[in-house]
């Protein structure tokens, strides 16, 4: 999953896989901190990867998954309902952006919509430990002013990168389906109780 | 011919002379600068539809009607093929979202606002939208029911998210399918004047559904003439639109049959908006019937401190003093 760039250079064949392997963690680290500090650069766009996203997505599923199985008709989302929502949505406002005429390759608007979940799953670390103090209105204000400010920063990052891929005159048709993500993930996020 | 031509341009008023006097100009000027043209430039179709309805309208409309010749070009295998139904810019979506809202009597929403250029954005995102805002309304409203209880156990209800999306997406694509069907064989028996094709239909049901979004929000509040104030006023508008929208497709036919047809869109459209938006609060009382973890029988007007608060629950709708089972 690496952008065609990387192949053309021969030498990587032979190099040790500690080489390899941090190379790739340092290039997803990299865009971990486009993410965090977002400004109109294309280094996410040109090099895509899915590593990231992938990372993310699991951390996130897994965080999002209830313990017990006490009630499960009408728990939380499970691991698989959590992975598959990341990835259609994400599938769904790719198309979405490319039929409104958007520029920008499939995998590239993958990768972007992937990575920009990092505040959201930070907003998932928080709340976790969070819970673990007492229940109750403090607890939950505090909740929801992380997930609130998460979900910005996620809507923001990842305009940041895809509104120069949409004609002007249809960049709102374009990021509401990503606002409409986000949210949705926020949702599950800030309405996770632990067993 | 150049006489015909100027009566047909005639038709259209003040807009139109503009446009003749230089058709190219106009075509390149709608293009995206951006993009490469999709649309091959070709001759201006001649519509015959303006014939019966009245037209109203701004500039767009004749530039859409010139260009509407040249859609659908490409095959259905093709990506462009596709690329032709999200062809809507962002004002033009939120007048579609306008028009829905307000119906006018007299303006046909189809004519107005969507003018041979139907697009899929709007009924498939204001679905996505609905669906998301009637599950997370449902939470909330049965959260708020049972505030400050500490035995209560809150949990998502995940599940019903893909229940309500297979329903407002059944809805919103088989009951246009249906209604297209019905409207071409009906116009195989009668000559009508006024015919719409089904992306069309498709477009009117998609945006006469936005009404609900604000609804399914607003029924949070636990109050019953609320919710019931709220039902009727969006089934008023959006079934006025639909209404407003078909009477010109049947009005040529059978007295009955045309009455018979509105009467059947509006009693569909009623039936989705109060069985699936009661369904919310049925949900929320049905689910808090079985919870394992309610013990108590009492009604709401007493409480019983018993290290905790016990209310008893309701089915929130038809029940005001429902008693729960042990």
């Amino acid at each position: 999953m690496r952008s065609r760039i990387r192949e053309f250079d021969n030498s990587t064949l032979n190099e040790s896989v500690r080489n390899t392997i941090m190379r790739d963690l340092k290039a997803v680290g990299k865009k971990f901190m486009h993410v965090l500090y977002p400004r109109r650069s294309n280094t996410l766009l040109r090099d895509w990867d899915l590593w990231g996203p992938l990372i993310l997505c699991v951390t996130l599923a897994l965080m999002l998954q209830k313990g017990s199985v006490d009630n499960e008709k009408d728990g939380g989302p499970q691991f698989a309902e959590v992975f598959v929502i990341v990835w259609f949505g994400a599938v769904t406002i790719t198309l979405n952006s490319k039929l409104l005429g958007g520029n920008i390759s499939f995998f590239q608007s993958l990768c972007v919509l992937g990575y920009c979940i990092l505040p959201l799953t930070v907003a998932m670390l928080i709340c976790r430990l969070v819970l673990l103090a007492e229940a109750g209105p403090v607890n939950f204000m505090v909740r929801l002013f992380v997930v609130i400010v998460m979900f910005a920063w996620s809507v923001v990052a990842s305009t940041a990168f895809l509104a120069d891929s949409q004609p002007p005159n249809r960049k709102v048709l374009a990021v509401y389906p990503v606002f409409l993500f986000y949210f949705i993930i926020s949702w599950m996020i800030l309405t996770f109780t632990p067993e | 011919m150049a006489a015909v031509d100027d009566l047909q341009f005639e038709e259209f008023g003040d807009v139109a002379t503009s446009l003749a006097a230089n058709p190219n100009a106009t075509t390149i000027s709608i293009e995206d600068p951006d993009e490469t043209p999709k649309h091959l430039p070709g001759p201006p179709r001649g519509s015959g539809r303006e014939e019966d309805d009245e037209l109203l309208g701004n500039d767009d409309s004749d530039k859409t009607e010139l260009l509407a010749g040249q859609k659908k070009s490409s095959p259905f295998w093709t990506f462009e093929y596709y690329q032709t139904f999200f062809d809507v810019d962002t004002y033009q979506v939120f007048d579609r979202i306008k028009g829905s809202l307000l119906p006018i009597p007299g303006k046909n929403f189809v004519r107005l606002y969507i003018r041979s250029n139907p697009d899929l954005y709007g009924p498939f995102w204001i679905c996505a939208t609905l669906v998301f805002a009637i599950a997370i309304s449902g939470n909330l409203s049965n959260f708020l029911i049972h505030l400050g209880e500490k035995t209560y156990h809150y949990v998502p209800e995940f599940r019903k998210v893909s229940i309500a999306a297979t329903i407002i997406y059944a809805y919103a694509w088989l009951v246009p399918l249906a209604l297209w069907g019905f409207l071409m064989w009906r116009n195989s028996k009668v000559m009508n004047i006024v015919s719409y094709s089904f992306l069309e239909i498709v477009c009117v049901y998609g945006y006469s559904l936005f009404i609900y979004i604000p609804t399914a929000i607003l029924w949070i509040i636990p109050q019953k003439a609320v919710r019931w104030i709220l039902v009727t006023i969006a089934l008023g508008i959006s079934g006025s639109v639909l209404a407003m929208t078909f009477w010109p497709a049947v009005r040529e036919d059978n007295r009955r049959i045309a009455l018979a047809t509105i009467v059947t869109i509006v009693l569909l459209h009623m039936l989705l908006s109060v069985g699936c938006l009661l369904s919310i609060v049925f949900w929320s009382g049905f689910f808090w019937m079985q919870h394992p973890q309610q013990k108590s029988r009492m009604t709401r007007a007493s409480w019983k401190t018993d290290g905790g608060w016990h209310r008893v629950p309701t089915c929130g709708w038809c029940c005001t003093e429902a008693e729960a089972p042990v």
